[in-house]
This record gives structure tokens, C-alpha cells and sequence, in this order.
């Protein structure tokens, strides 16, 4: 068996910045423990420009702004496994992971962070019917073949989910050759950034057609057309608007799911809406000693929320590492009107630190303020032009007003109109 | 003459509106910062674009390795610009932001790579 | 070379038929249509060993799943194939239905089923605890069983194989020659000869024989459609849970898998073109409305993939068995339908017997070995069998399938095995690989790239299953 001080699942920008932070907080030993064959995570593949500009200030494509990370890991004497798989982890904190060289691994950790990341939501999950063929994929499962296998997985194209990587795949498949039909998308608007919308489908006259969705694909052996349609209110087909569009590949971009799987393992809470783990300020879950952070929390609209969400996981892994358990009186953050989620789901007031409270929109919002309010006061009230569901918030809770609350006050974030 | 856009100059994707007549630009605004301006101004006089892609390695782990352009290109391009990536051909080991095709298209840009193999 | 036996279609009969041949000094061809075994019906259906209690007796039907039924758990411990013995209930909603429940109990006895029981919605509902509120009692039927049909063909065929049967994919029959004594099969693979035939060629097995001008086998295709749902709600039931049955069969079940999985399904609609297995809208609202009234919290919301299967209904009703009228060295297996796998072992060793019997004097092979090696399989595995399974190959160390937590090993040898896989679909069906909740988003391309490698060609050759179905086209660059 090994010990480390922080065991740190997952190598992506979530798990490396959690771990340098953790390393610049003063923990000694740390091992990185990634499934991938190399550090970087999902970024690898993620070759098209857009990362850094809020934590680098400079626009750069997924590769650079991992590579970044994984040279300051290096510069380290944090430990790194690759090609390795954590299988489980014990109430006690001890980690099973498993690879080829080493074969079955054991190591206790006195904290650990989860950085395990995403994963798409495949057919399966969604009410498609017609064929089983070859031919139906996840966007990000047609974006590995495109970007590092050097192989094209469809020539016409038709993509189901207008999330960013739905777009963004829009505009890699048209430039290397192929053509992208349409983009359907099941609700009124679009899941991903607007400047995608812009620049991956207007750019390249790719039609964007909303609450329409995919009801059944066609052909024996390969893909060979699916039928589309509208959805009314109830986001139910309206058979008067089905149409077949002729096309060899669909590929889905329609959300991704947290892996919680180990965290699910452990018995952390789960959050029902994000499907993360439940955690506080510092993203510690109701399990000590265990953080959760990055798209494993919740998903991201930006690599750069990623990267600061779990810096503030390895300095709480950290404060938890060299101090102990500190002193906490927890208060929930509650949501209000029009927000779906809120991450950190409860705040130590003992904290003493401003707090910063991540959420998403249920629907879009124009013109509209959002409130925080804190035993039943308005603490601030921010006019924001527009609130999109794709797009990641956040509102601040002072410090000062952390620091009059006690064990039964109350944080509320709401949209008002 | 009145052209409402959405900025692409950073995730925000601010909506702005630019008063202009043919390709001088009077008025820019809704935007949240500079660059959001100077992209404004690019969009109606020439739109530009960055593109990425990826070129065909010899010898390396992966059989290609991605590339960007080192600065935006002009939008009428783009489709040109992916046939030159396309031709292109590097010999492993390549390291980030080694320049793979200098001066793509005489437009002073070049095509480097954003990764090592 | 001439064979003695060629039996056509490697469904679960077909290769289960393969194994029981095997035994005996002959030289046996298993000819397969598609990229892999199990490709037909037996892909695709409810994945239950019946009591015995349905079929009404003194039919094929009932003979053989009573035998059938009985000798499952030993053909599946010797071919290493996961069995389990979790029971089944007949639902009734209604003091009507609970007459029907009555005439099923009688039918069972008169079919030789053994431990049947008449539960109270009481004894129900403890036994059941998720099942609905408006239940009125069932029909308990302790020897009924859960299996996984495909893992049974691929182990069987196998196992055949091991034994000396030969079995030969992407050969379809296209038509039968007969001249002095001998079969001329022409088929997409060649020419084979054969001194019988056996046609378990499924909802085809009607075209086969009409090849010889037998006009006595008819076949309507039924297509029955499911949901897989996600191993969180797997336990939702421990017995499987039938409603009273129809005249289209057995109506919508809702029942454990041996993956621990739970399977709703399926509907029962007739089709014109047979190897048409798509999905409907309709079918799948079907089986997620009716589902709901056995159990209340089953919800597609957890589906994670959903499927369609084809059953060869015969027009007579009962399974059609032994010599053709036309040519007796012809031997049908046609119309096995429900309950077809759970009668299969049972009719495996008939249908060996008929052709053993009208060659005569046939010996028996003195090194014939009916059991399979046990498959490695990393998730089953202890921390000690998972250490030493990795000293010895490194490639049980490497995790491919996140969900279903399958090794890179495992799939070299699904691939390397006897008549092993050649397609992504086959890693799957043999290993569980992108069997699980992401359903190969992660480790598809993966598979594909383990594929190439040990098949020795470009990835974009790879296929989901065979022909056409082709994953990617040309290089990028």
C-alpha cells in the first residue's frame, strides 16, 4: 500500500489545478491519478480556439491551454499516473486503482479530489427510434476521431443538440470537407454560447433549427437519413412536421452528465439537479477529506471556471491536510426564482473569505436583475442584459455579511424580470 | 446603415450594434470592452476568422497533430487556407507553436501547432 | 469436403444443436449469414427461461421447455455463461385474470412443471414489494430462470468450435442443390457441400426450406421492442414479471437481467420485411405505458438503450421439428419462437439425435470436452484473481470500458477466441464493452482501434456488425 497526502482523481485541468494548488498550499506528497494515456483530459481533443481568455488573459485552443498546466505539473514533484483507472474508494479514503504496470494499486489518502469530469448523454437516454445502425454518435466521440485519429466519421451530417460541442464540431466536420445539414435543437434555444452559434453555423450557413428534434433514423447497415420534427409546449413531436433529411451520420450533442460513479461508491450526497456531489465553499462533500471539482461538480460552459473552481478544491484539500477540520456552521444557498442550480449547495459562515456562488438559468432572461438575498435582505441586485442556460453565473456574498449570520439564515439567489 | 452583431471576440458573446456607412464605421456599441470594438469594426469593413485544423504527421504518436493560425484570417479564405493545411505534412517530433506553413496565403499569417507529438 | 451435418443459422438452437453434434465423430458446419453468431431472435428478446406453464400440453412447445427449462443451469455452468434462478410471476390485475392465473397452474401441471405456486396479493406483495397497489395475486413458478441468450450462442458455438465444428460467418445460403445423397449449399461464402441440413435459419427458416421445394414451413415475423434501463433501478424486481398473457403472447414483462439491468418489453406487432429491426415510437410508448402498470416507478427516464427482435411465429403454433416431408435428411428447427430459448438445450440434443440416428453408427469422440474454459472477467474478479490475472497478462490492468469496467485483455480475447469477435457489436455482446450507461461514447473508438490491431487492418475497415456498417470513412489528411 502507498500513502499520499492528496490523492487527486483525474488529470484534466480540473484535477491539475486542484493539485498545483494543493502543492502551492504546502502539501507535501500528491499523486494525480488519470484514466488517459496522457494528462490534459478532454481538452486534448478540443483543438479549436477559446480557452484561457479569463484566466490568461490570451486566447488559446485546448491543447495549449492544457499543456500549460501539465508543464507546471511537471515542474513539481507531484506524482503522476497515467493509463490508470480508480475502481474505488473506501470510507477510510483508500483508493483501488488499477494499471497495467503496476497491476492492482491501494493507496490511503488523507484527502482526495474527485476531477473525473463528464461524459455525454448517448442514444439510449433520448426517445429515438428506427434503426441501430453505424453511423449514430456523440459529438465528442466524432471530435476524438476527427482531431486525433486523423479519421473523418461522416461525410453529411446532421447534429441533434446545439450544446457548444454540437456546434463546435458543426464547423470542424465543414471545414475538413463534410456537410452538416442542420443543427436540431429540442428546446426554444440554443444550449451553447451565442459566439458559437456565430461563428460555427452562421459563419458557414449551417441552418439552426429550434425546438425540433430527431424521431427516428434510417438504414440497414449504415446511417442513410433520420426523420425530424417539430415539438409543441410539451417538447412532444407534432407528426404534421416530420421530415427526412438525407444523412450517413447524427451525431448528438445533448448534455452531459457528471461521472459520479465513484462518488455515488463513497455514498456522497448527490445533487439532483447538477448531478455533482453536494459541497460546500471550498467544494468539500459530506464526506471528509473528499472535494469535488470541475465538470464532475457540475458541468462548465468555461475550461477557465474549471481550472479556478478547483484551485479553490486544492486549497481547501490543503487547509484540511495541514490543519485538520476547522470549525463550520453551515447554511444552505437556496434558489429562487428562475435559478436552476446553485455550486457551493451550503457555506461555512465561518469561512471568512468572500463567497462566490455559481449557477445556470432555468430559461433566457432579457433585461433582467439577479438578486442575493441574504436573511431576507438584498445584498446586491446586478442588471444583466441577458441570462442564457448555457451560460455559467455567479454572484459574490461578501465576507463581512458571511460573518453576521448564524446557523439559521438564509442565502436566496433569484432572476427578477 | 444599422448591423446588429454578436460579438465572438470572447465566451461573453456581447451583442453589439454598429452604426457605419459602407465601410466606415460611425458608432459601436454594446460591447464590454476594447476588443469587442475592434472586432466590431473588423466584421464590417473585412471579417476575419482564426481557424483550427489538423496536419498530417510522419512518425509521431498520433497520425495528426492540431494547428491554428497564429492571427485571425480574412473570412473569404478560410475554405482556401484549409487546402494548404490539407497538403501540408510535418515530420515528428513537433512542439507547440512551431510554425507549420509560414506566411499561409501571403497573408502574413501562419499555421502552428497547437500541440506536441 | 463434404459434410455430414451443415446447420444453418448460428442462432442459440442453431449453435446449441453444433455443441450436442460435436460429441459425436462428425464433420459439422455451422453456417452464419451475418458478421457473428447470435445475430437473429436470439439478439434480441426477453432473455427468460420459462417454467413451462404457457404452451398448452402435449405441444412441442411444452415438451421441450420443460426439458429445456431443467437442463439450463447445467449447460450454462458448463459453458461458463451466467444463469440465474430468480423465479417468475404471473401477474393478475383482476379476479378475472386470476382465472386465468388458475388455468395456467392447471396447464403447468399438466405440463410437468414443477414448484407452482398460487400467491395471494398479500404473499405477492411481500415477495414484491414494487409491484402495483391494484394486484390481485400470481402464479409463482420457482424453476423459471434469467439468462443471457447471446452469451449462451457465443459460448456454445464455442465450445462446438473447441470440439472440432467448424463455423463459417458471412455465409448466407442463397440456394440447395440435391443430387446422390448430397446437399450443394450455395452460399455468399461458396459452395458447401453436406450429407443433411439442418434449418435454423429463424424468421428465414421458411425461405431455406422452400430451397428444396418444401412448402410446409410458414413463418410470420414478430417484432417485439424493449428498454434496457440503467443498473440503479436493476433491483426494482427480483422475480420476472409477467401480466397475463393474450393471443399475441405473453404481454409487456418487466424483469431483472443477469447483467443486473432491469428489461421492459416487449411489444408483439407483425412485420412484412424480416430483418427489419427498428424501433418505433409507438412500440416504445407501448412498452413504457404497459410497463408502468406491473410496476409503477419503472421510467424510461432511466433507459439506456432501447431495441427491437424479430421471432419466426409459425402459422401452425407449435415449433416444427424433425425430417422434411420432401427430403428426410432435411431436418426443420423452424419456428422457435417463445419459448424457444428456453427449450433450446433440450432441442439442441433432439435435433443432434435425429441426424445421429438416421446416419447410424455413429461413435462417439473420446476427447469431447461440454465445458468452457471460464472467461477472466475484471469486474467479477477478487483484488487477488485481478493481481494475478495482471502478473501474468498486463493487458487485464487496462480498463477500456469505464461503465461496465471491462479490460483491454478481456477484449483480446473476445477477439481471439473461437469464431471470436470481428466487430464492435461482438466486443460488446462478448465482454459487455459500451454495453453500459455511456453506451460506448468513451470506449468505442478504442474498441475500434483494439479491433484493427488484432485484426490487422485500418480502423476505418472496422465495423459495428459487418457488412455495411462501417464506423468511420477515409483519413482526414
Amino acid at each position: 500500500m502507498m500513502n499520499y497526502d492528496l490523492v487527486v482523481v483525474g488529470g484534466g485541468p480540473a484535477g491539475m489545478a486542484a493539485a498545483l494548488k494543493a502543492k502551492e498550499c504546502g502539501v507535501e506528497s500528491i499523486i494525480i491519478l488519470e484514466r488517459a494515456e496522457t494528462l490534459g483530459g478532454i481538452l486534448e481533443q478540443c483543438i479549436h480556439s477559446g480557452f484561457g481568455l479569463t484566466y490568461f488573459k490570451e486566447e488559446l485552443s485546448g491543447p495549449e491551454y492544457a499543456a500549460r498546466f501539465i508543464d507546471m505539473v511537471e515542474k513539481t514533484d507531484i506524482a503522476v499516473k497515467t493509463d490508470t483507472m480508480v475502481l474505488d474508494i473506501d470510507d477510510n479514503n483508500l483508493v483501488t486503482a488499477v494499471n497495467k504496470k503496476d497491476g492492482l494499486l491501494k493507496i490511503q489518502a488523507k484527502a482526495i479530489v474527485l476531477a473525473m469530469g463528464c461524459r455525454e448523454r448517448p442514444r439510449g437516454a433520448l426517445e429515438i427510434a428506427g434503426s441501430r445502425c453505424s453511423g449514430i454518435m456523440t459529438a465528442g466521440t466524432a471530435q476524438k476521431y476527427v482531431n486525433l485519429d486523423g479519421y473523418m466519421p461522416g461525410k453529411k451530417v446532421v447534429i441533434l443538440g446545439s450544446g457548444d460541442i454540437g456546434l463546435i464540431m458543426a464547423r470542424r466536420m465543414t471545414l475538413e470537407g463534410a456537410e452538416v445539414k442542420v443543427v436540431c435543437e429540442l428546446m426554444p434555444f440554443s444550449g451553447g454560447l451565442n459566439r458559437n452559434i456565430v461563428q460555427c453555423l452562421n459563419d458557414y450557413n449551417i441552418p439552426l433549427r429550434l425546438s425540433t428534434t430527431v424521431v427516428e433514423c434510417h438504414g440497414k447497415d449504415r446511417l442513410e437519413g433520420v426523420t425530424s420534427a417539430q415539438v409543441d409546449e410539451h417538447l412532444q413531436p407534432i407528426e404534421s412536421t416530420k421530415e427526412y433529411i438525407e444523412c450517413d451520420t447524427l451525431m448528438l450533442s445533448v448534455g452531459l452528465i457528471p461521472e459520479n460513479e465513484l462518488t455515488k461508491n463513497v455514498g456522497i450526497a448527490i445533487d439532483r439537479i447538477t448531478n455533482g456531489a453536494v459541497v460546500d465553499e471550498m467544494r468539500q462533500t459530506d464526506h471528509k477529506g473528499v472535494f469535488a471539482a470541475g465538470n464532475v461538480l457540475h458541468v462548465h460552459d468555461l475550461v477557465d471556471y474549471v481550472t479556478m473552481e478547483s484551485q479553490l478544491a486544492g486549497q481547501g484539500a490543503a487547509e484540511y491536510i495541514l490543519n485538520g477540520e476547522k470549525e463550520t456552521v453551515y447554511v444552505n444557498s437556496t434558489t429562487g426564482n428562475g435559478v436552476r442550480y446553485l455550486v457551493p449547495q451550503r457555506v461555512n459562515i465561518k469561512n471568512g473569505n468572500d463567497v462566490k456562488l455559481y449557477f445556470r438559468v432555468g430559461k433566457i432572461f432579457k433585461n433582467a436583475k439577479v438578486v442575493l438575498e441574504c436573511d431576507g435582505k438584498v445584498i446586491s441586485s446586478k442588471k444583466k442584459v441577458k441570462l442564457a442556460p448555457g451560460e455559467m453565473e455567479n454572484v459574490v456574498i461578501p465576507a463581512d455579511v458571511l460573518a453576521g449570520m448564524n446557523e439559521n439564515s438564509t442565502i436566496v439567489v433569484r432572476v427578477e424580470e | 446603415m444599422k448591423r446588429e452583431l454578436t460579438c465572438v471576440a470572447c465566451p461573453l458573446g456581447c451583442s453589439i450594434t454598429v452604426e457605419y456607412e459602407g465601410t466606415e464605421v460611425i458608432s459601436v456599441t454594446g460591447n464590454n470592452c476594447k476588443r469587442g470594438d475592434a472586432y466590431a469594426r473588423t466584421e464590417i469593413v473585412n471579417p476575419t476568422r482564426n481557424i483550427a485544423s489538423t496536419v498530417k504527421v510522419v512518425g509521431g504518436v498520433h497520425p495528426v497533430v492540431p494547428v491554428k493560425t497564429s492571427a485571425p484570417i480574412p473570412k473569404t479564405m478560410i475554405f482556401d487556407c484549409m487546402k494548404e493545411i490539407n497538403a501540408a505534412c510535418v515530420n515528428a517530433p513537433v512542439a507547440i507553436g512551431q510554425v507549420i506553413i509560414p506566411n499561409v496565403l501571403n497573408t502574413g499569417v501562419d499555421i502552428v501547432a497547437t500541440n506536441i507529438d | 469436403m463434404c459434410y455430414d451435418v451443415a446447420i444453418i443459422g448460428a442462432g442459440v438452437v442453431g449453435a446449441l444443436t453444433a455443441r450436442a453434434l460435436s460429441k459425436y465423430k462428425l464433420k459439422i458446419a455451422l453456417l452464419e449469414a451475418q458478421n457473428d453468431v447470435a445475430m437473429g431472435a436470439t439478439k434480441a428478446n426477453s432473455a427468460i427461461v420459462h417454467a413451462g406453464f404457457d404452451a398448452l400440453p402435449g405441444t412441442l412447445k411444452a415438451k421441450f421447455n420443460v426439458l429445456g427449462c431443467e437442463m439450463m443451469p447445467k449447460v450454462c455452468k458448463d459453458l461458463s455463461v451466467p444463469y440465474k434462478n430468480n423465479g417468475s410471476l404471473v401477474v393478475a390485475f383482476s379476479e378475472e385474470e386470476m382465472e386465468t392465473v388458475q388455468k395456467l397452474y392447471d396447464r403447468g401441471i399438466a405440463n410437468g412443471v414443477p414448484q407452482m405456486s398460487i400467491l395471494n396479493k398479500d404473499e405477492l406483495k411481500a415477495l414484491e414489494p414494487n409491484l402495483a397497489d391494484n394486484v390481485c395475486g400470481a402464479l409463482r413458478a420457482e424453476s423459471a430462470g434469467i439468462v443471457c441468450p447471446y452469451e449462451l450462442t457465443i459460448a456454445a458455438t464455442e465450445n462446438a468450435v473447441t470440439n472440432g465444428a467448424e463455423c463459417i460467418r458471412n455465409c448466407k445460403v442463397e440456394a440447395i442443390d440435391f443430387a446422390d445423397g448430397v446437399f450443394t449449399l450455395k452460399t455468399t461464402a461458396g459452395d458447401i457441400q453436406a450429407k443433411y441440413v439442418i434449418d435454423a435459419a429463424g424468421v428465414h427458416s421458411d425461405d431455406i426450406a422452400r430451397m428444396i421445394g418444401d412448402e410446409s414451413v410458414n413463418i410470420v415475423v414478430r417484432r417485439g421492442e424493449y428498454f434496457i434501463l440503467d443498473r440503479a433501478v436493476g433491483n426494482m424486481v427480483s422475480h420476472t414479471i409477467f401480466q397475463c398473457p393474450t393471443k399475441m403472447g405473453k404481454g409487456i414483462l418487466v424483469s431483472p437481467t443477469v447483467d443486473g439491468n432491469l428489461l421492459i418489453g416487449p411489444t408483439a406487432e407483425e412485420i412484412d420485411d424480416k430483418d427489419d429491426v427498428s424501433t418505433t415510437l409507438a412500440g416504445l410508448h407501448d412498452v413504457k405505458v404497459f410497463s408502468t402498470k406491473s410496476c409503477p416507478a419503472v421510467s424510461t427516464r432511466n433507459a439506456i438503450t432501447s431495441f427491437s427482435g424479430n421471432r419466426a411465429h409459425p402459422v401452425t403454433d407449435d415449433f416444427i421439428l424433425g425430417p422434411s416431408k420432401v427430403n428426410p435428411q432435411f431436418i426443420h428447427a423452424s419456428g422457435i419462437e417463445s419459448p424457444g430459448l428456453s427449450s433450446a438445450p433440450a432441442l439442441g440434443e433432439y435435433l443432434a439425435k435425429v441426424v445421429v440416428d438416421a446416419i447410424g453408427g455413429v461413435e462417439e469422440k473420446e476427447d469431447f470436452d461440454g465445458t468452457r474454459k471460464e472467461v477472466f472477467r475484471f469486474r467479477h474478479a477478487t483484488d487477488e484473481e485481478r493481481s494475478a490475472a495482471i502478473a501474468k497478462n498486463p493487458a487485464y490492468g487496462r480498463i477500456i470500458c469505464r461503465c461496465e469496467t471491462v479490460t483491454e485483455g478481456e477484449i483480446i480475447d473476445a477477439i481471439r477466441a473461437p469464431a471470436g469477435a470481428r466487430d464492435v457489436d461482438g466486443v460488446k455482446r462478448r465482454t459487455r464493452a459500451g454495453m453500459g450507461r455511456c453506451q460506448g461514447g468513451f470506449c468505442g473508438s478504442k474498441v475500434v482501434e483494439i479491433l484493427a490491431r488484432e485484426l490487422g487492418c485500418p480502423i476505418n475497415e472496422i465495423t459495428k456488425f459487418g457488412n455495411g456498417s462501417n464506423i468511420l470513412f477515409d483519413k482526414t489528411k
